[in-house]
Order: C-alpha cells, then sequence, then structure tokens
C-alpha cells in the first residue's frame, strides 16, 4: 500500500514536471522559406525560439531544390513562415507533400503565411504567360518596405502566441521593442534617400518595386525582357538607350543574378552597379534585418550621390 | 479534399501515330496528411515508388527517352498500378523514409508481372489468373536516405524490390531488386538552378520464373520452365552550364541471360547518349539528343533526336 502511495506521487510529481515543461522549457522550431523571414521570427522569438531557413541568403528563392532534408526540418516544424504569393511555388509543395506534419497545416496557428497580411503591388488583371513568369498574386518581394515588415512582425508575433501561449508575454516585449526600432531605422532610411526623390534605376529582376515604391524611386527598367527570361541581346540594346535617354544610371543587382550583364550595360550607359541582397546573410555582417537594410539603402544613396 | 486527406491527379490526352486521340488517366490518388506516428497513406492509381526515375513524369526526365533497363523491366509506360502505400518517415536527424506498396499485379503498365504483353519476355502464351490469395498482388518495398554533404552537395541513396506472379503460368513469380544513388551539387549563388552537376546511377537485377509455356510463335512448341535472369545498369551526368541550359550524358548497358526463347528485349545491349537541353522558361523546352545504340546481333544504330515540349496549366513543382 505504502509502495502505491509512493508510486502515486512520483507519478503525480512527474505529470505536473512535464506539464510544465511542456510549455516554455523546449524552445519552438521556427522554419521560414526564406532567411529575411529567418532573421524577423529571431527578433520577435528571442531565446523562445530556434530558427531555420530553408534557402540560403545568396541563392534564388524562386528556385530552392526540394532537398530531403529539408522534409526532416519541416516535419520537425513547430511554425512554418513562408512568404506565400507564389514565391515558394517550385518547391515548397513537395515538401510539405513529405513532411506530414500537421502543425503547420494551411490554416493552422504553427502556419503563417505573410503575403495574406500585405497590400501586394503588380497583382495582374489578366493571367497570360507571354508576360514571362508573372505571380498571380502579385511580386512577392514585398520584405524590402519596412512598413511591410511591421505588419509581418505583428502576425509573427500573433501566431508565436497562439502555439506557445507561456512565452507570449516575451513575443509582445519583442514585438514593441522591434517595432521602435523599425520605426527609428525607417526614418534614418527615408533621409538617406530623401534627396534622391524621383531618382531612375534600373534592376535585374522585377524584384525592387516595393522599396522604390516607398523611398520614392523609379524603377524605369529591368535587364530580365520578361520576369524570368534571360536578358537578351536585343533587349539589353533597347534598356541602354532608355537609360541613356532617361539618364537611370543606378543598376541593381542580386548576388545570383548576373552581374557581368549588369557590368556590360553599366559600362555602356555610364552607370554604376550596386550588389543590393535582400536576404540577410547575404554579406558579411548583415544577419540581421536592420543589418541587411543598412547595407542596401546606403550602397544605394552612395551610388546615388555618385551618379545624380 | 479535405482536413485528411489531399488529391492529385494527371491526365493524358494523346494523339496517336494514326490522329486518333485518347485520353489516359496517368495517376489519380489520394495522401494522408495527419496519420499519427511519421506514417502516411497514398492510394489510387500511381507511379511505383521504385528507384529514383520510375516515379517521374515523362517531363521531368532528363533525356528523351527513358533509360533501356527500366524499359526492359518495367515497359514503355513504366511501372503504375492502382493499389496503396504506407510509408513511414523515420525519426532520424537525416532523412530516412521507408515505405511498402502494394499493387494490382495486373495490366499493361504492370510489364514484369500479369500483364497480357509479357510474351515479349518468355515468348509463351501468356495465361488468365486471377487473384486469390494477397501472393497474387504487386508488392513493392523501398528504403531512401539522403544527406548533404555540405551546404552545396546532396547523395540520395535507395534501394527498392518488387514482388508478384506473372502470367506465363499459375504459380509463376517475378522477383525485381534495384540499388539508385542520386549526387547533386548547386552553386550557393544559384540563378534559377543554375550552374548546378548532378549524377544518377540505377541498377536492377530481375529473376522472370517462367513457367512451362505454349510458345507463341509456334503452338506445337512447348517451352520448358526456367530462370530468366536479367539485369542492366545506367548513369547519367547532367551539368547546367548557364541559366538555362543543360548537357547531358548517358551510358546504358543490359543483359539478358540464356533462355529457350529468344527475346529481343532481353538481348544484350548498350548505348550512349549526349544531349543538350536549352529550358526556353519554366513551361517550355528544346532538346537535342544523339543515340549511340548497340544491340548483340543487329548491331550498331545511329539516331538524332529532337524534342520540344511544353506545359500548360500550373507552375510545376519538382521533388528532388
Amino acid at each position: 500500500m505504502k509502495t502505491m502511495r509512493q508510486f502515486t506521487i512520483a507519478a503525480a510529481a512527474l505529470i505536473a514536471l512535464s506539464g510544465t515543461g511542456a510549455a516554455s522549457a523546449r524552445p519552438l522550431n521556427v522554419v521560414a522559406t526564406t532567411p529575411d523571414l529567418a532573421a524577423l521570427a529571431r527578433e520577435i522569438g528571442g531565446d523562445a525560439v530556434v530558427v531555420a531557413a530553408l534557402a540560403k541568403p545568396t541563392e534564388d528563392p524562386h528556385f530552392v531544390d526540394a532537398k530531403p532534408s529539408h522534409i526532416v526540418t519541416l516535419h520537425r516544424a513547430d511554425v512554418l513562415i513562408e512568404g506565400g504569393a507564389e514565391l515558394e511555388i517550385g518547391w515548397l509543395p513537395p515538401l510539405l507533400e513529405s513532411a506530414r506534419n500537421a502543425k503547420i497545416a494551411p490554416g493552422a496557428p504553427g502556419r503563417i503565411v505573410t503575403s495574406q497580411g500585405i497590400r501586394m503591388l503588380e497583382v495582374p488583371s489578366t493571367l497570360d504567360r507571354s508576360r514571362g513568369d508573372v505571380h498571380a498574386l502579385g511580386n512577392p518581394h514585398f520584405l524590402i518596405d519596412p512598413l511591410n515588415v511591421k505588419v509581418i512582425v505583428g502576425e509573427i508575433a500573433e501566431h508565436f502566441a497562439e502555439v506557445d501561449p507561456a512565452s507570449a508575454g516575451l513575443f509582445k516585449a519583442n514585438l514593441k521593442r522591434f517595432d521602435a526600432s523599425l520605426d527609428a531605422k525607417t526614418a534614418e532610411w527615408q533621409k538617406q534617400l530623401e534627396p534622391y526623390r524621383g531618382a531612375k534605376i534600373v534592376t535585374y529582376h522585377n524584384d525592387f518595386v516595393y522599396l522604390a515604391e516607398r523611398f520614392n524611386l523609379e524603377v524605369v527598367a529591368t535587364l530580365e525582357p520578361k520576369p524570368g527570361i534571360s536578358p537578351s541581346p536585343a533587349h539589353l540594346a533597347k534598356v541602354i538607350e532608355q537609360m541613356k535617354a532617361e539618364k537611370a544610371r543606378v543598376i541593381l543587382v542580386q548576388p545570383y543574378q548576373n552581374r557581368k550583364t549588369a557590368e556590360a550595360v553599366a559600362r555602356q550607359t555610364g552607370a554604376v552597379v550596386v550588389d543590393s541582397a535582400q536576404q540577410p546573410g547575404a554579406y558579411k555582417d548583415t544577419a540581421t534585418y536592420f543589418q541587411m537594410m543598412d547595407h542596401l539603402v546606403q550602397g544605394l544613396a552612395k551610388a546615388l550621390k555618385e551618379k545624380t | 479534399m479535405d482536413p485528411h486527406f489531399k488529391g492529385f491527379s494527371n491526365i493524358v490526352l494523346k494523339l496517336n501515330s494514326e490522329g486518333e486521340t485518347g485520353i489516359e488517366l496517368e495517376e489519380l490518388y489520394f495522401l494522408t496528411t495527419s496519420l499519427p506516428w511519421n506514417l502516411q497513406l497514398k492510394g489510387g492509381q500511381f507511379f511505383t515508388e521504385f528507384g529514383r526515375q520510375n516515379p517521374q513524369h515523362p517531363h521531368a526526365w532528363s533525356f528523351v527517352d527513358q533509360p533501356l533497363v527500366l524499359n526492359s523491366m518495367f515497359g514503355p509506360d513504366g511501372l503504375r498500378s492502382q493499389g496503396a502505400r504506407v510509408s513511414w518517415l523515420a525519426p532520424t536527424s537525416w532523412y530516412t523514409e521507408a515505405m511498402v506498396s502494394v499493387f494490382n499485379s495486373a495490366g499493361g503498365t504492370a510489364f514484369s508481372f500479369r500483364s497480357p504483353e509479357s510474351s515479349e519476355i518468355h515468348g509463351g502464351a501468356p495465361v488468365e489468373r486471377g487473384v486469390r490469395t494477397f501472393r497474387d498482388m504487386l508488392v513493392v518495398p523501398r528504403i531512401a536516405t539522403s544527406f548533404d554533404l555540405n551546404t552545396t552537395q546532396t547523395l540520395v541513396l535507395g534501394t527498392s524490390a518488387a514482388f508478384g506472379p506473372n502470367s506465363s503460368g499459375a504459380r509463376a513469380k517475378t522477383q525485381v531488386y534495384g540499388a539508385d544513388l542520386y549526387w547533386k551539387w548547386k552553386s550557393t549563388t544559384a540563378d534559377r538552378g543554375f550552374p548546378f552537376f548532378s549524377s544518377q546511377t540505377e541498377v536492377l537485377f530481375r529473376r522472370y520464373g517462367a513457367a512451362t509455356r505454349v510458345s507463341v510463335a509456334d503452338s506445337t512448341a512447348t517451352l520448358f520452365d526456367e530462370t530468366l535472369s536479367d539485369r542492366g545498369v545506367y548513369s547519367q551526368l547532367l551539368w547546367g552550364i548557364k541559366p538555362l541550359w543543360v548537357a547531358g550524358l548517358r551510358g546504358d548497358y543490359v543483359r539478358g541471360g540464356p533462355a529457350g526463347f529468344d527475346s529481343p528485349l532481353r538481348a544484350d545491349r548498350y548505348r550512349l547518349s549526349p544531349n543538350v537541353t536549352c529550358y526556353l522558361s519554366e513551361f517550355s523546352k528544346l532538346r537535342l539528343q544523339y543515340n549511340y545504340d548497340h544491340r548483340k546481333g543487329l548491331g550498331a544504330d545511329h539516331s538524332v533526336w529532337l524534342q520540344f515540349e511544353f506545359l500548360l496549366g500550373a507552375h510545376a513543382a519538382h521533388k528532388f
């Protein structure tokens, strides 16, 4: 009888222990499709989360390999944060099919589709593939607008709190702190780019429209004739003419885009090529969202100063 | 479909050489999304998960034609049938998946099994045999594992088998075994997935238990029971040079053991196929391929293939 009672007490203690332990001892496994979303998750989650990104900061996020190791990563995820708007359409669906994880199923608190809360730009009024690989839900490169980031971090904090209520206070505090820094940094970036209001820029892919809209710049041409289609000599000749006529002398390229093509165009137009990764971690000391944006805005401001 | 199942279908609209239109239900299946213990159930008609290439749709192939060894063991349309598959994702830190499929063993797409076209393999008139017990089903186990060697290189290893009845006799059986290896390197600054290198190799071995049977060519002749042993291998290298150009080289080799019937399908054969593919966009491609094809007794054939393919509808997503 005595042993029975001892056993019951021990079992009760064990249950109590595991009960409290489950809520906060194990950090949430958060998986983000891209490094920018991962960086934001780290800001909000702090020590209560462990974050992994599937895409590398230097590779084209439209074309990530659906490697089997990603299946394991997604299988163990408590939360999945994706860009949505078809950014990951070529590789995420088969991974999720194999991951068999109900916690990150569509509509679950563990699934965050960030584009859903964003006012998307360039939503096509008609769908026509003769215009290249146009995203039906709009341009998915929206994280370089800090105001979009503000919406997204709010969503992330909400979902995190729902999945791990014990850490809700921490997420709320982190969100408040991040929001305040974001406001201050946004004002700083605006000030840095204000002298170049209306400046004309050229990009490789159509991936800087949100930055242009927020900071009053104008993307006059892209080196790709259509999204996802390689630059052709005929199209580049047209772009060169246009750049000369419109006095556009800054070309933005991401690490995975063909810098040589951009340099060739720059030589003929007196323009400068600016390394402009949109993913934290693509360059040294750019691991956070603020560092990445600082690098982007400073590089752009310097080029615009030189060339206007 | 609903919170517990996902549905998939691939319906092929075909035009044959006589200009007739045909519709083929290539695949139609469901997949569970929330089974416990890391399990997943798939049911319907689908490409059997045997090796690497057999489950791939022809539009995902890297060459115009399929490897000789798959053609000789699974027929021109690949191994696919109606059935169910249970798969288990191992709770390991690296990817390991074990699965077993149970299929209807009859039909043209179960070539080495209860196929009406199996006389091409054994030379005898196929017998009608029904399904009485579980042993009349086609059973396909597979285990696959994968490692990231570093941030740019990934390796996938797999081994598969297929066991089932064949139509050479009332109790005749076939066994097919296979091993596959895939390696890929992709640049850390990949633009639309380029540049990359990949290598894919599959080895297959078949034991076809042919029963005593009446010859198709001469109905007065009897072919005695025997085990037909076949083996084959192919290896292909792909080099993604720059967006969107891929150069490929494939080597094929098949060898059939001795038999009472001289099947052209089981003759020793090797083939070398260099090709180059230009992906005009994610929805169309143009491919030029040369085949040096040598068959024992028939000599060498040279052929040049030009393939154009386009995709209508949704954006394709590909498995690794």
